[in-house]
């Protein structure tokens, strides 16, 4: 589905991605973890093509979109939720959704669509007429991946999906976005510095530190690998 | 706290608010001293020392700092008020009050396009001339409310687009003998290209820095027509351009003028429509969702560069048709009537009436141009008494005159979601 090759990014002279190999098959939930600064958002903002790359390649469903602009990438469904959810605050949260289907014509499978994340996040549903910046954090994120997800995704990009936000809530944001795999089949590239849970829902992961992904594996494998424990489990 | 302040506010004099006030009264004395109380007598070469000036002043900047504070008082306490949620009752604004009776609200309307159209025919012609510039501002403002209000991109030098438009007629009437309805289109349209070519390379910069540039572009405008002879004539303007007229008739001055009264009326009315009706299209919505946060926007696949240059175009066109239609009513333009003044002043108008409201626009051009006017019979004073209207204006309403919709929804709803996040 998506592919990565040798992917380097450079903020000015300072190299942020030193060559990066991705690989994400269909349906898959994979994710990417690693400390801060390791250069995790700047993968995402790479392919999302907000932060164009400077070498490498990155291979949408076997065409090449490497450079394309950010638009039309989310035109062929690679839908990202940037970090810190950004949700336009002050618009009410159905408007925030209605925002999220802006390349979409189909009225009438909006609103189906609509209605089936009202029913992944009821919480949403009952406040679709309050304003978005009025919402909790945890609303706030849920908002966010509905937003995405009004899109039509095939493949879901979620940049750090449990920042600031309490035990409790990222369980149940971690539960949804493996709903939203199985139900709809959508593809979902998960940054997280939250290893333990995004290991846990995720069928392959990679580690990445200072711009180079040091180890890939099956999820599982990681989880029970040592360093990784040792690093960013903290068992 | 807000207990506190909530008494003070019911209580007319408050111990602490009397030594504040008396403390400024002290100061205001202190510094006017030298200009008000001491006077040189340079024919006598004797000193005066008017002490009765310094009492005046210490009077009337105790009662002003008291008044003040009074009201500021009156204002926390009613915030705190707000905030205490549930028990007051919501007061509605008058725009939410006309909202429930969309009756009235219509009537009114109504009412006050039947005035717009009766007011040349009740009214001399000195008065239709003024409400003429108060209704281009109004189009100014309108306009800028896309860039501002709807978009969010700071645009300080917007009045260029204004010059060119007017800029426009002037020139291909004198060089073409183009006449002023072929002008008026093709003046909004060069405007509107002026306004690309402009956010060309500012497409990147955003709040601060875009207001500079744009600033910048504002002085170079003015300076290259107050150069560039050749083209502009300079500082000494372009002379004699024709009056609106219709149908080839021959118009006397007091005619054209209610003519160029209509036109400028029919030219807002259309302005309103079309930006009523941007806000609920698709294009209004990525403006709304570019203001709000850039990178969600380009996440949700909208083009920042086109909505950007969309933004631009839109907006620039108004300034561009308002500015041909200034060329004909004044029939004399030069580069003193685009300064960096006329642009603030603009800004003031979105800003005083509200930011991205459209009836907010409108009350604050009319505002702005008209209360200057009306308030001729203070002579030197009018000035201060403007600034004084804005300054208090800004205090109370800080959203403006009339806010846009959004905002006050936000208002309405928030002890709502406060009440139920304690639950």
């Amino acid at each position: 589905m998506l592919k990565i090759e040798n992917l380097e990014t450079f903020y000015g002279n300072i190299q942020a991605l030193k060559g990066i190999d991705l690989h994400i098959e269909d349906g898959e939930i994979v994710t990417l973890i690693g400390a801060n600064g390791a250069g995790k958002t700047t993968t995402l903002m790479s392919i999302s093509g907000v932060v164009p790359p400077r070498n490498g390649k990155i291979i949408l469903n076997g065409k090449d979109i490497t450079g394309t602009a950010a638009d039309d990438i989310v035109s062929m469904g690679l839908i990202q939720v940037p970090e810190g959810r950004r949700i336009f605050s002050e618009l009410s949260v159905a408007e925030n959704l209605d925002m999220g289907a802006f390349l979409r014509n189909d009225a009438a499978e909006i609103k189906r669509d609509m209605e089936y994340v009202y029913q992944l996040f009821p919480i949403l549903a009952e406040r679709r007429h309050q304003h978005g910046g009025t919402l909790s954090g945890g609303e706030q994120q849920m908002l966010a991946i509905s937003r995405a997800l009004m899109a039509k995704p095939k493949i879901l990009l979620l940049d750090e999906p449990s920042l600031g936000l309490a035990p409790i809530i990222v369980q149940q944001i971690f539960d949804i976005i493996k709903k939203i795999n199985q139900e709809q089949g959508t593809t979902v590239f998960l940054v997280e510095q939250n290893a333990n849970q995004a290991l846990k829902i995720a069928h392959k992961g990679y580690v990445m530190e200072t711009g180079r992904i040091t180890m890939s594996d099956t999820a599982s494998n990681l989880l029970a690998d040592d360093e990784v424990k040792k690093a960013y489990l903290g068992i | 706290m807000s207990n506190t302040s909530t008494e003070q506010a019911n209580r007319f004099i408050s111990l602490k608010d009397i030594k504040k006030s008396s403390f400024i009264a002290l100061w205001f004395m202190f510094l006017t001293f030298p200009i008000m109380v001491i006077k040189v007598n340079t024919v006598n070469n004797t000193v005066e020392w008017r002490w009765a000036n310094m009492i005046i002043i210490g009077v009337a900047s105790f009662i002003l700092s008291h008044v003040w504070r009074l009201f500021m008082n009156r204002r926390d306490g009613k915030l705190s008020d707000e905030q205490k949620g549930g028990q007051t009752v919501e007061k509605l604004t008058l725009r939410q009050k006309l909202d429930q009776k969309p009756v009235v609200a219509k009537s009114l309307s109504y009412a006050v396009l039947v005035l717009a159209i009766i007011f040349p025919l009740i009214s001399g012609m000195y008065q239709t001339s003024i409400m003429i510039t108060a209704l281009l501002y109004v189009v100014l403002a309108l306009g800028l409310n896309i860039m501002i209000g709807l978009s969010g991109l700071l645009v300080l030098g917007y009045i260029v687009f204004y010059g060119v438009g007017a800029y426009t007629y002037a020139l291909l009437n004198l060089h073409f003998g183009v006449n002023f309805w072929v002008a008026l289109p093709i003046g909004g349209i060069f405007a509107m290209i002026i306004g690309i070519l402009i956010a060309i390379p500012v497409l990147r910069l955003q709040g601060d820095y875009l207001a500079i540039v744009t600033l910048a572009f504002g002085e170079i405008f003015r300076i290259v027509l107050e150069n560039w002879n050749d083209l502009s004539f300079g500082p000494s303007g372009i002379a004699n351009i024709p009056r609106p007229t219709i149908f080839g008739l021959d118009l006397n001055v007091s005619q054209a003028t209610n003519l160029t009264y209509f036109i400028v009326l029919a030219f807002v009315l259309v302005t309103i429509f079309v930006i009523k009706r941007l806000e609920d299209s698709r294009i209004g919505r990525s403006l709304v969702a570019m203001r709000e946060d850039e990178i969600a926007s380009e996440a949700m696949g909208i083009d920042m560069g086109k909505t950007k240059l969309v933004a631009f175009a839109l907006s620039t066109f108004w300034a561009g048709v308002a500015g041909v239609i200034f060329a004909g009513k004044t029939t004399f333009i030069n580069p003193s009537s685009f300064t960096m003044w006329e642009s603030i002043l603009v800004l003031c108008m979105v800003v005083l009436g509200g930011m991205g409201s459209i009836p907010g626009a409108i009350v604050g051009a009319l505002i702005i141009t008209l209360l200057p006017e009306y308030l001729r019979a203070f002579s030197e004073y009018r000035m201060v008494i403007f600034g004084v209207v804005l300054v208090l204006v800004m205090v109370f309403k800080p959203d403006g005159m009339i806010p846009s919709i959004r905002q006050k929804y936000e208002f309405k709803k928030k002890p709502e979601s406060n009440m139920k996040e304690a639950e």
